[in-house]
C-alpha cells in the first residue's frame, strides 16, 4: 500500500517553492514517513526552522511549525523544548543557516544536550539567495562569491555537532532513502540533541556552476562517494579518501539539558528535611 | 497591606514579572541589567518556571519568543550591546504577535560605551531599533516602585495587544534600592492573553475579524498553526507583493496607536499653572521633579511632564502643553533625542530647549533650575 502523504501535507500548500530537481521534496517525505512510523501525533510535534529553502519545508507540514529568523531556529526551539519538555521539538536548517550564522547557537545546542532533533540538509551552498558559499562549499568549487574557486575552509557537520556535545550524530543522504527514513526515525527516537545531516543536492545554485550535468548527477555523486561508516571504517585512509561516511556516526548517554534542569527545580522545591 | 522590601530597580523587575505571572526567562549577562537575571535564576526554579542564560542576546530572545509561544509570559532583560541584538528577533514577535516583555536597563554607547554608567540613549532604538514598520510600546518608569508596577503593567499590555512590549529605564534607577510595597495577589489586575474559542479548524492565527487583536492558540494546544517572519495571509501563511501587506501593518499599528487613551500613561507635578514645562522621564524625572519645587520657591510658575509611557509617544498631551507654556525643557542622558519628538509635538508653539549630558552623571536639578531661569 502506498503511503499516504496527504494526511500530514497542509491543504492548499502546495506546489512548495522548490526548484525542479532539488533533492528537499525527497528528504521531506522521508521525514514524514519517519514522524508516521513513530506514531507521533500531530499536535505533539513542532517543526521549527530559519530561513533559506530549507527552512521553507516546515510551511507545508500539518504540525505546529514555526519559521524563525536566519540560523535563529535553535533558540527558538530551545524555549519551545523548555516551555514543554514532554513535546517532540524538531529543528530543520539549511548548512548555512545551522553552521554559519547560526553556529554559534548550533554549537551551544549541542553543548546543552537539549533533546531537539536537529536535520541539517546540507547542499553545500546558500541555495536561497542565488549560490553564495557556505561553511560546506567544498574549497575550490564555484560560488557566486567565490567566482574563482572557493578559498574558504570547510565544517565537518557531524565533526563539529560531536565535538560541541550532540549525544546522537548521523549523515544520510537524498539518494540513499530508506536509509535515511532509519536514521531520521533514530534521530527522533534518540533522547538528547541529535543531528542528523542529510547532504542534499541544488542543481540550480551549485549544481549548475560546478560541472553537474543534471540533478540526477549530483544524486549519483552522491551514491559513488559515500560509504556505510562500517565500511568505511574497515577502509585504509587511501581507499576512502575523497569520500564521506554515512550512518549513525557517533552516540552516547549523556543528560539531557529539560531533564537536568526539571531535576533541579523538583530538588529545590522539596521542604528542606529536618524542618517543620 | 502586601509585603515592603528594599530592593534595587532590577530586582523589582523581576518582583513585577513574578507578580505578572512571568514562569520563563531567559538572558545573557550584561551591566547593568543582570540582576534582573540573577534574581530570576533564584526565583524561578522556585515556582517550577524556567531560566535559561542563553549564548547570547540573539538567542535569549528567540527562546522567550519560543516559550511565549508555548504560552508562557517569557521576559528577557539587557542593556546596550545586548539590546542591539536583539532587535531582529524583537521584529520578529511584533510582526507574529507575540506577547513577551523586553527589559532595557539604558548604559552609554554606542559601542561598548559606559557600562556601568546611566544612559536614556536607547530610547529611539526602542522605537526605530528593527527594521521595517511596526508597532511599539514602550515603558520608562522612574522609580523602583514604578518599575515593579510597569514592568506588571508591560506584561499586562503585551498580553492585551499581543505584541511585545519594553520597559526602559537607565543605569542608575535599575541599580537604585528603595523602599518598595508589592501589593498582595489580586491588587494589582493581571491580564492573560485572548486564546481561541473556535474550533482548532476554524482558527486563523492572524484573522483581523476577530478585531485588530486576534486570539492567540499556544503551540501544542491542539490549534496547529504556522508561524513565519514572513508577511503572512490571515491563516499565517506567507503572502508576497500583495495588498494585504499593506492592511496587515496597518492593522498593527492601530493596534497600538489606536488604543493610546489606554496605553499611554504619565504623571503631571505643578503643571496645572505652569510657564515653563519639564518633559522628562526615568531619572531625569526625579531631577526635574526637585528642579520645580526649587523653581516654585522661587516664585517661578514650572511644572514637570514625566511620561510612563514613551512609546507611542504622547503627542496629543505634549501639543496642547506647548499651546499654554512659554517653554518646554527636556532633560536627557543624551545628546539630544526625545527633544525631537517633543518639538515634533510643539510645531513651534513654544520654545523646546533641551539638556544633554552623557557624561556618565545623572542631570542635576540645579542644571534644570537654571534652564528653567534662562526660559522663563
Ligand atoms: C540576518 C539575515 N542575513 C541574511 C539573510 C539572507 N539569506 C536568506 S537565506 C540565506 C542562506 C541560506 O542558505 P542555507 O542555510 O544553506 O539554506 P538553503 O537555502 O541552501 O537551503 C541567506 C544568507 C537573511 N534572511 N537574514
Ligand atoms: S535554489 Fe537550490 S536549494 Fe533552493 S530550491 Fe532551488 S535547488 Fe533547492
Amino acid at each position: 500500500m502506498s503511503f499516504n502523504y496527504d494526511q500530514y501535507i497542509r491543504g492548499g500548500k502546495l506546489p512548495h517553492i522548490w526548484c525542479p530537481g532539488c533533492t528537499y521534496g525527497i528528504v521531506f517525505k522521508s521525514l514524514l514517513r519517519a514522524v508516521d512510523f513513530l506514531k507521533i501525533q500531530k499536535d505533539d510535534i513542532a517543526l521549527v526552522s530559519g530561513i533559506g529553502c530549507a527552512s521553507r519545508l516546515p510551511g507545508y507540514v500539518d504540525w505546529n511549525t514555526l519559521h524563525t529568523t536566519h540560523g535563529r531556529a535553535l533558540p527558538f526551539a530551545t524555549g519551545l523544548k523548555l516551555s514543554c519538555p514532554d513535546k517532540k521539538v524538531m529543528v530543520i536548517s539549511g548548512d548555512g543557516d545551522a553552521t554559519a550564522i547560526g553556529g554559534n547557537h548550533f554549537i551551544h545546542a549541542c553543548r546543552r544536550n537539549i533533546d531537539i532533533t536537529t536535520i541539517v540538509l546540507n547542499n553545500f551552498i546558500y541555495g536561497m539567495t542565488g549560490g553564495q558559499h557556505s561553511p560546506t562549499t567544498p574549497v575550490g568549487h564555484l560560488a557566486s562569491t567565490m567566482p574563482y574557486g572557493n578559498v574558504d575552509p570547510n565544517f565537518n557537520i557531524p565533526d563539529l555537532a560531536k565535538g560541541a556535545g550532540a549525544s546522537w550524530v548521523g549523515r544520510g543522504t537524498a539518494y540513499h532513502v530508506p536509509a535515511l527514513d532509519k536514521l531520521i526515525i533514530e534521530a527522533i527516537q534518540h533522547k538528547g540533541m541529535s543531528v542528523l545531516e542529510i547532504i542534499n543536492a541544488c542543481p540550480t545554485t551549485y549544481g549548475r556552476r560546478n560541472k553537474f550535468k543534471s540533478a540526477t548527477d549530483q544524486l549519483l555523486w552522491m551514491k559513488d562517494n559515500s560509504l556505510p561508516i562500517t565500511a568505511f571504517d574497515k577502509l585504509p585512509p587511501e581507499k576512502t579518501a575523497g569520500k564521506f561516511p554515512t550512518g549513525v556516526l557517533f552516540k552516547k548517554e549523556a543528560p539531557e539539558y529539560c531533564d537536568t534542569y526539571y531535576a533541579m527545580v523538583e530538588r529545590v522545591r522539596k521542604p528542606k528535611e529536618g524542618r517543620a | 497591606m502586601g509585603t515592603l522590601k528594599l530592593l534595587q530597580g532590577n530586582e523589582a523587575c523581576a518582583e513585577g514579572a513574578l507578580y505578572a505571572g512571568c514562569t520563563f526567562f531567559a538572558g545573557y549577562p550584561i551591566t547593568p541589567s543582570t540582576e534582573v537575571a540573577e534574581y530570576l535564576s533564584r526565583r524561578l526554579p522556585l515556582i517550577g518556571g524556567a531560566f535559561i542564560q542563553m549564548e547570547d542576546e540573539i538567542a535569549a530572545m528567540g527562546a522567550v519568543i519560543g516559550a511565549s509561544l508555548a504560552g508562557k509570559k517569557s521576559l528577557t532583560a539587557t542593556s546596550g550591546p545586548g539590546f542591539s541584538l536583539k532587535q531582529e528577533n524583537m521584529g520578529f514577535g511584533m510582526l507574529c504577535e507575540v506577547p513577551c516583555v523586553i527589559v532595557d536597563v539604558m548604559r552609554g554607547g554606542p559601542s561598548t560605551g559606559v557600562p556601568t554608567g546611566p544612559s536614556q540613549s536607547d530610547i529611539m532604538q526602542c522605537k526605530w531599533g528593527t527594521h521595517g514598520d511596526h508597532p511599539v510600546i514602550c515603558l520608562t518608569p522612574g522609580y523602583v516602585q514604578e518599575i515593579f508596577s510597569e514592568t506588571v503593567r508591560a506584561f499586562n499590555l503585551s498580553e492585551r495587544y499581543r505584541t511585545p512590549v519594553i520597559v526602559a529605564f537607565d543605569e542608575i534607577i535599575g541599580h537604585m534600592r528603595e523602599k518598595i510595597e508589592i501589593p498582595d495577589k489580586g491588587v494589582l489586575e493581571v491580564e492573560n492573553r485572548k486564546r481561541p474559542t473556535c474550533s482548532p479548524a476554524e482558527y486563523k492565527p492572524f484573522d483581523e475579524t476577530k478585531g485588530d487583536v486576534p486570539p492567540v492558540a499556544d503551540f501544542f494546544s491542539g490549534y496547529r498553526q504556522h508561524i513565519t517572519g514572513l508577511n503572512h495571509h490571515s491563516d499565517g501563511f506567507p503572502v508576497n507583493a500583495h495588498p494585504r501587506i499593506h492592511t496587515d501593518e496597518q492593522r498593527l499599528i492601530r493596534k497600538v496607536e489606536g488604543n493610546r487613551k489606554d496605553i499611554i500613561r504619565y504623571e503631571t507635578f505643578m503643571l496645572e499653572d505652569a510657564e515653563v514645562a519639564i518633559f522628562a522621564y526615568g531619572v531625569s524625572g526625579r531631577s526635574g521633579k526637585n528642579a520645580v519645587e526649587q523653581a516654585r520657591a522661587a516664585g517661578i510658575k514650572a511644572g514637570l511632564f514625566r511620561p510612563l509611557t514613551i512609546w507611542p509617544f504622547p503627542e496629543d498631551e505634549v501639543a496642547a502643553l506647548a499651546s499654554r507654556v512659554r517653554a518646554i525643557v527636556v532633560p536627557e542622558l543624551s545628546l539630544g533625542q526625545i527633544i525631537f519628538e517633543v518639538e515634533r509635538c510643539a510645531k513651534g508653539k513654544c520654545r523646546v530647549e533641551g539638556i544633554y549630558r552623557v557624561d556618565g552623571d545623572p542631570i542635576t536639578p540645579e542644571q534644570i533650575f537654571d534652564k528653567i531661569k534662562e526660559v522663563k
